[in-house]
């Protein structure tokens, strides 16, 4: 093969990768960084043109309650930002059934339309990934 | 087989940076390609070369820039967290860079697996 011919085979190959991207949040939005910069890191992968997701599970699912009021702990609210995430089409969010119920929260409780799956199924879901991020 | 390392917490206060390093040294003892270690959240606490731990305990940064130095491993430190926790060009231990995101998006990408370590 030519130098010309590999460039171009590597350069198409290059483009088409494409991998499953899994971002699991499992702590509170508050209290820790975690969740934040957590946020900041899915911001960034949706111009990469990746096949995105965001789980949410253990007290994670704190993140997408309706209604935060940070003002009396004088720190930033960020929660608005998980409704912006369908702009950056990061339409994938998985909230597992046990945390919810563990903590008493429901479904209609979450600031966007999410889907809720057991256990099992969002373990299914991870061993489909290519890569995951957690925190 | 080529694989990224994230490191999310900082040096001394966490096992994380000795683990990610243990494994780092481990993977390259047995052929493998380190492509790229990213440094985020706390995690870049260990790229400052103002660290000095006592004289009996290791030099978890000084033990980075070595294998930067022998392998020509690409240790990253992310801008944004960087910034925020006073992380800055001029206090950048040897082998270490600051870059964006992009590179952690990218380690994912390129390499065939990503070790995250953390909590």
């Amino acid at each position: 093969m030519t130098q010309v011919a590999e460039d171009i085979e590597r350069e198409a190959g290059a483009e088409a990768v494409v991998k499953k991207f899994m971002f699991v949040n499992r702590k509170a939005p508050h209290g820790t960084i975690y969740a934040l910069e957590g946020l900041e890191v899915v911001l960034i992968s949706a111009a990469f043109d990746q096949d995105v997701s965001l789980a949410f599970l253990d007290d994670g699912v704190y993140q997408l309650l309706k209604g935060q009021e940070t003002k009396a702990i004088g720190v930033k609210n960020f929660s608005p930002t998980y409704r912006a995430l369908e702009g950056y089409d990061v339409e994938k969010l998985y909230v597992e059934r046990e945390s919810l119920e563990a903590r008493g929260i429901s479904e209609q409780q979450l600031l966007v339309a999410v889907q809720v799956v057991s256990a099992g199924e969002m373990a299914e879901l991870m061993e489909q990934q290519d890569v995951i991020i957690s925190s | 087989m080529n694989i990224g390392l994230l490191i999310n917490e900082g040096p001394y206060s966490h096992q994380a940076a000795d683990s990610a390093w243990q494994f780092a040294k481990a993977a390259l003892a047995r052929g493998h390609r380190i492509q790229r270690v990213f440094f985020y959240n706390d995690g870049v606490h260990n790229a400052t070369k103002l660290t000095e731990p006592p004289q009996d305990d290791r030099h978890i940064v000084n033990r980075w820039s070595r294998l930067a130095e022998e392998h020509g491993t690409d240790l990253v430190v992310c801008v944004a967290a960087g910034l925020r926790r006073g992380l800055v060009e001029e206090n950048l231990a040897p082998g270490f860079r600051i870059s964006g995101l992009g590179q952690l998006v990218e380690a994912g990408i390129e390499s065939d697996r990503l070790v995250v370590f953390g909590d």
